[in-house]
Parts: structure tokens; C-alpha cells; sequence
């Protein structure tokens, strides 16, 4: 099924003696459906409308600072469902606008982006956390607002190191996602110098809500010696009941217990109350980090045409890999676009349901240029070569 | 409790009492006497009293939900308060610190600035994007006037034509014509603006922006950008640097700008617009006040959850002092 939505148009009320001449942003919204595995648990369902709530408050946020300069801005919605031409649908979306926010898996964003027609429009990676675009298969006209899961891996080694749980144990999903994520955390384990005394996967198929308390324990049994036991199942099939159920009292994080992520609802300093509230009030759910990263891609285009007055891909592109573009995110600290790969600089809040335990990059984690680039791949690492 | 006890003892003796009676009113005229420091404290709910001279908190004030912006009426007869999570302004009697009365705000007010006339507030709202003018006599909203996203900062010129808002998200300052209550000019400044004054002649407007890094100097009279000020401390990442409140000192020397996270006040030479030094203070340093001569400076310092006293003419802290959770604003008043 195939849906287009003419979502917001933005009408400008506020009058302005500072008129500059009148222009219109054109932003698409594309979103491809994903394969989510199922999970055991119905607790917490993935909102279908996550990311695109993000980017419809990004357009507000961006038409109301319009409305003071005569700059309009306009969100248009293409969903790609299961079975749907992902081609089609596509092109259609690049023949309305010039800046498209992805909310995609790897391939799909892959295969839009390298599409005839999209060679000279500028994409915004908000919903795949794929190390490698942004590194073997990156391409100069997408930008990433959403972190890594590199950057997430780091984050939660800086934590670990931190509280000098140096040593971990592993317990890895069956999905291709859990074993991106338990890579990751490998490379990240070897960067800062954390051992993973084993790394083991989760393979049962038992129903966990009726046998996690008999299970778990004899699973965590066999684990080695660990200071801190680390969980890759991004879809939280399983995680949420190793907790309090291993065989030995140990913190959990990763995918359960303190999580690393681009944004999560106890985020709260920094002024980020006030987006929690704004978006809440939209969307009537909390925020999610794949909505933040929706946010911050329209925001990043509003800023650039804010900035320059103009709304050619040249102009926001060039804005946005400058020195001049700056950029705050409720996170406490200025975001940028990395030269060499186009990741959006910004820290990592590791949380737990209740609060923010810390914020990555961790005092002490120093870097030569800026400190958010202790997160993910680093300039001298760089593969990108588009 | 005191005086209580000794008219209850078995056979009073007069002259002890007397005695005692008069100790403990003079003890109430001496506390009467020394200046205060008025503190909101955002996460506790109350207001501290700092007194002057002995640099001690002499009073807790229970006040309403997330107490922010704070301000003495002219002749300090009344405090205003914004309650932000009340969605009030609260009028407090200083001498009894009971809430007289409360005050139409609008949604979430967390800053204001009274105007001049001593009559009218201007108040930011924040999660609503809108500026409240609000008559403190006869207790009405007088207008609403829509701005940028989490308007925070708040200023009105010294001969009251102007008021401004700044919004955080939009990173604007909006010039209002107090006049007509409408907006004439929009600027952009840096990333998050966060406060704004004008010079005491009226013929300059800071912006301080918060992520930005920096400072805006206006020309008033053409509401263009004329200077901007940067800082640099030593150790201490770019990022991390990041201008809030500011005060300036009534004789045109002195800018003190507080630098949130960096923990360290700036001070800025109102002429030349140089940074001339860094003070340590607390954690997230906020707002600030004077004393009455300008000799003492009080900032508020967020998650150290104290007040850093500097002494102005040394450029040095000289004590820190615990006050609730979260200190946001500070507001002097003399008390003789």
C-alpha cells in the first residue's frame, strides 16, 4: 500500500519587518518497513509511527523560527509497507524534495540512495545504526543524525571503564542486529581496553516468562568471571529477563539494564525536558531515539537554511560540514557533522528505565580535537572514501 | 519557644524578662537589618535567604512547583516569583515571605523582567513559545505575544520602549515595542540564547548564547549585530564554555558572565568587550546578583547546589554557601 501524506504545511503567522525574500523547504520523510523479529514479551511494542513524529516536530520547531524570517517549510510522508515497490515509492519522493530523512535497514537506505536521482539530493540516515555506512559503504550525499553502534559500544566501554568493570561476559542474540551489536562491543571492548572473558550465544527458544528463573541462572553458571554482563538483543527478546536471574549478582547492560542510546525518555537535562514535553505532547507517547534522530536531521536542514537564506543541496550541504554550523541537541554540547564520514558528533546517554547513569564521552576521555569523537570511528580510522 | 518558656517559669523575674524581651527584639531588628540575597531553588521548591553580612542562610521560604525567575518590585515592598510547574507568578510579602497573592502567567513561566514603570512584567513562557505581558495592579494579562521556540532570556530597555525575549530553540532575540506590544525586529544569535540585558545607557543589548559559546553585542538603535565575545579557559574543552546569566556593574566597567559547566564566571570589560578574567565557582554557575555597593557578587551555582560569594574588587571567591537543590535565580534586597 502505498501512502503519501501531506503531513504539514506551514502557514506563517507571525509577522516580521525583517522579511528576507520568501522561500520553501521541502523536506520528504521516507520510511521503510523492517523485519522485527518477534519477541517474547509484549510489553513494550515498537510505535509504528517511531521517527516520523520526530521529524514532524523537527518541522515545527523549524516553521516557527521561519515564520520570523519567511523561510516555509514542508514535510511530506512516504511509507513503504511490506510488499510495496521500495523503488517507486522512492523515486517519487526524490522528485519532491531535496532533502530526504531515511528511516530504513541498511539495504533499503542503500538502495534509495544510489538511485539515479538521488545523486544530487542529501539524505539523513535517522534509523540505521549500521557501523559500515558510515565506513566500507558510506556515500558522500547521506548524513547519519542517528549514533553507530560503534558510538553506542563506546559510550558503554567509557561507562564500564569508568567504574572499572574491565571485565565482561557476553551474551549475544541469534539475529543478524544482536550480532552487529556484539561486534561492535568487541571492537569497542579492544579500543578501550576491556576484556570479554566469553562471548556466548542465546539460542534457547523457551518461553522465558514462564521459565527465566530455571534457565538463566544455569545459562549465566558457565559464564567466567565477569565484572559487568553485557546483553546484544537489540529487539529485547530475551534480555529483559537475564536481569536479576544470573547466576552470579552482576550489573547488566547493552540491550537491557543500562542501555546506551541516541536519546531515551529520562533524559532530562540540558533543557531536554522541554523536547520530552513538546514531543509528548505531539505524540503522546515518549520520545525514542530513532525520533530524536528524525529531529535533528530536519532541525540540522532548518539550521542551515536559517543560516544561509538558501535551500539548494550545495548550500545546506556545504552549511553543514562547516566550522559554522553548530547545532544544540538537548545533549549539553554543540553537534557537527564528521568530515570524513558524515556521523552527527553528539554524546551517548547510558540509562536505565529510571534515569541517566552518564553521558558519553566520560570525563577523562580525551581526545586532540573534540572529545565527542572518542565515540565511533575516529578520522585516523576512517574508511569512508566515497 | 523562648519567650514562651520564660513567661511560664514558676515566679518570672521582671527584670530578666524584661531583659531577655529586649535582647530578642533587637535580635529581630538586627535580622531585619543586614541585606539579603534571595535564591529560587528549581528542584527544592523554596527560596533561601542569604543574609549579607554574615553570609549564612537565615531563611527558607516554601514557594510553588520549580521556582525559576525572581525579582524585587522597585521600591522591594513585594517579590515576584515565577512558579514554572505552578504556571503562576507568586507575589511574596519579604518581610513575612507568606504568598500574598498570585498572578495570571501564562503556561510555564520561567523568566521575567519588570518593566520600568514598575508595573507591567514581561514574562517568558516557555513550553508555550509565548511572551505574557502581565499588569501587576490589576492582576491581568494585558497581552500575549507569540515568539520562538522555549523563549527564556528577558530584558527591557532602561527607558522601557523595548522589550525583548530570546528563544532557545529558534535562537532569536524578539524586540518588542512596549508601545504596541508587538514585535518589530527578529535577530538571530548563536545556538540556545539564553539571557539578555541592555547596557545601562540603553544603547547596547547582550544576547549570551548558551551552545553557541558566545555573546551578542546589538545596536540598539539599528538591531544589528555589532560585536560578539568568545571565551577560553585554560583545560577546559570549547564545549563545555557555555555563557548564561550575566550582570553588569551600574558604573559601566564590568560584565560577569556565568559559564554553566566550565564552573567559572567571565569578566568582561563592558567598553572594549575584552576578557579580562575567569573566576572558579560552583558547578553549572547560572544567575547572579550584586549586593547593594556592587562590592559582593552571588551566582548561583546549579549542581553543587550553593551560591559562590566573590568579592568583586579582588576578582576572588571568598565563600561558598549551601542553599537548596538546584539554585537558579538571585535577586538582592536591602532591608534599611
Amino acid at each position: 500500500m502505498i501512502r503519501v501524506l501531506l503531513c504539514i504545511v506551514v502557514g506563517v503567522l507571525a509577522v516580521s519587518p525583517k522579511v528576507k525574500a520568501d522561500i520553501k523547504v521541502t523536506i520528504a520523510y521516507l520510511s521503510v518497513w523492517k523485519d522485527v523479529p518477534p519477541t517474547l514479551s509484549n510489553l513494550d511494542p515498537v510505535p509504528i509511527d517511531q521517527g516520523l513524529r520526530g521529524a514532524e516536530l523537527g518541522l515545527q520547531d523549524n516553521a516557527t523560527t521561519g515564520g520570523f524570517l519567511g523561510h516555509n517549510y514542508e514535510l511530506l510522508r512516504f511509507d513503504v509497507q511490506e510488499g510495496d515497490d521500495l523503488t517507486a515509492i522512492a523515486e517519487e519522493a526524490l522528485q519532491a524534495a531535496d532533502f530526504i530523512v531515511v528511516n530504513a535497514p541498511h539495504d533499503a537506505l542503500l538502495l534509495v540512495s544510489d538511485l539515479d536521482a538521488a545523486s544530487s539530493k542529501l539524505f539523513f540516515n535517522a534509523g540505521a545504526a549500521d557501523t559500515v555506512l558510515r565506513s566500507d559503504e558510506c556515500r558522500r550525499h547521506v548524513l547519519h543524525t542517528l549514533p553507530s553502534r560503534r558510538m553506542l559500544a563506546d559510550a558503554l566501554a567509557q561507562y564500564a571503564v569508568k567504574k572499572r568493570w574491565t571485565d565482561w561476559a557476553l551474551i549475544v542474540g541469534s539475529h543478524e542486529d544482536d550480532i552487529a551489536f556484539a561486534n561492535a562491543l568487541e571492537a569497542s571492548a579492544k579500543k578501550f581496553k576491556v576484556r570479554i572473558r566469553e562471548r556466548k550465544t542465546w539460542n534457547f527458544d523457551a518461553d522465558m516468562r514462564r521459565s527465566a528463573s530455571a534457565e538463566v541462572p544455569l545459562f549465566t553458571r558457565e559464564l567466567p568471571e565477569h565484572d559487568l554482563l553485557v546483553v546484544a538483543d537489540e529487539a529485547n527478546d530475551f534480555a529483559r529477563y537475564i536481569m536479576f536471574n544470573t547466576w552470579l549478582p552482576r550489573p547488566l547492560a547493552g540491550s537491557e539494564g543500562v542501555i546506551p542510546a541516541a536519546w531515551h525518555r529520562a533524559v532530562e537535562q540540558h533543557g531536554a525536558a522541554q523536547l520530552q514535553n513538546r514531543f509528548r505532547e505531539l505524540a503522546a507517547r515518549p520520545m525514542r531515539a530513532i525520533d530524536w534522530a528524525a529531529w535533528v536531521a530536519v532541525r540540522s536542514i532548518g539550521e542551515a537554511v536559517t543560516r544561509t537564506n538558501k535551500v539548494d543541496v550545495e548550500s545546506v550541504s556545504t552549511f553543514l560540514f562547516s566550522d559554522a554550523f553548530e547545532l544544540a541537541g538537548f545533549k549539553g554540547r554543540k553537534l557537527s557533522f564528521r568530515q570524513w564520514n558524515g556521523q552527527l558528533r553528539q554524546p551517548v546517554p547510558l540509562a536505565h528505565p529510571g534515569a541517566v547513569v552518564a553521558l558519553a564521552p566520560l570525563e577523562g576521555f580525551l581526545h586532540q580535537f573534540n572529545e565527542l569523537d572518542t565515540l565511533g570511528i575516529d578520522e585516523p580510522e576512517n574508511r569512508c572514501n566515497p | 519557644m523562648k519567650i514562651k518558656k520564660l513567661f511560664t517559669a514558676a515566679k518570672p523575674n521582671v527584670p530578666v524578662v524584661m531583659i531577655a524581651l529586649m535582647a530578642w527584639l533587637c535580635a529581630i531588628a538586627a535580622s531585619t537589618h543586614a541585606d539579603e540575597i534571595w535564591v529560587s531553588n528549581e528542584k527544592d521548591d523554596t527560596i533561601s535567604v542569604i543574609d549579607v553580612e554574615t553570609l549564612d542562610v537565615v531563611r527558607t521560604i516554601d514557594v510553588g512547583e520549580r521556582p525559576r525567575g525572581i525579582t524585587f518590585a522597585q521600591d522591594h515592598s513585594v517579590l515576584y516569583l515565577c512558579a514554572s510547574d505552578s504556571d503562576t507568578i507568586q507575589v511574596i510579602d519579604p518581610d513575612t515571605g507568606k504568598i500574598l497573592h498570585e498572578l495570571p502567567s501564562g503556561e510555564d513561566p520561567e523568566q521575567f523582567v519588570l518593566h520600568p514603570d514598575n508595573r507591567h512584567l514581561y514574562i517568558a513562557n516557555e513550553d508555550d513559545a509565548i511572551t505574557t505581558v502581565v499588569d501587576t495592579e490589576t492582576r491581568r494579562v494585558v497581552a500575549q505575544i507569540d515568539v520562538g521556540i522555549e523563549p527564556e532570556g528577558m530584558a527591557v530597555s532602561p527607558d522601557g520602549a523595548i522589550a525583548i525575549t530570546t528563544s532557545e530553540t529558534t535562537s532569536m532575540a524578539h524586540w518588542i515595542d512596549t508601545s504596541t506590544q508587538k514585535l518589530f525586529a527578529n535577530t538571530l544569535v548563536d545556538q540556545r540564547p539564553r539571557h539578555a540585558e541592555f547596557t545601562l545607557d540603553g544603547s547596547e543589548l547582550w544576547v549570551s548564547a548558551e551552545i553557541g559559546g558566545t555573546i551578542s553585542i546589538f545596536d540598539v538603535a539599528t538591531q544589528t549585530e555589532k560585536s560578539k565575545i568568545s571565551f577560553e579557559i585554560d583545560g577546559v574543552h570549547a564545549d563545555r564554555i557555555q555563557p548564561v546569566g550575566f550582570k553588569m556593574s551600574s558604573d559601566g566597567g564590568r560584565v560577569f558572565v556565568a559559564l554553566g559547566p566550565s564552573n567559572h564566571v567571565a569578566v568582561v570589560d563592558q567598553k572594549t568587550y575584552e576578557v579580562l578574567d575567569y573566576i572558579l565557582v560552583g558547578r553549572r554557575v547560572w544567575h547572579m546578583t550584586f549586593n547593594g555597593d556592587e562590592s559582593l557578587l552571588f551566582t548561583t551555582n546549579g549542581v553543587s547546589g550553593d551560591v559562590t560569594v566573590i568579592d568583586v574588587d579582588a576578582l576572588k571567591p571568598i565563600k561558598s554557601i549551601k542553599v537548596g537543590r538546584f539554585p537558579w535565580g538571585a535577586a538582592y534586597r536591602p532591608t534599611s
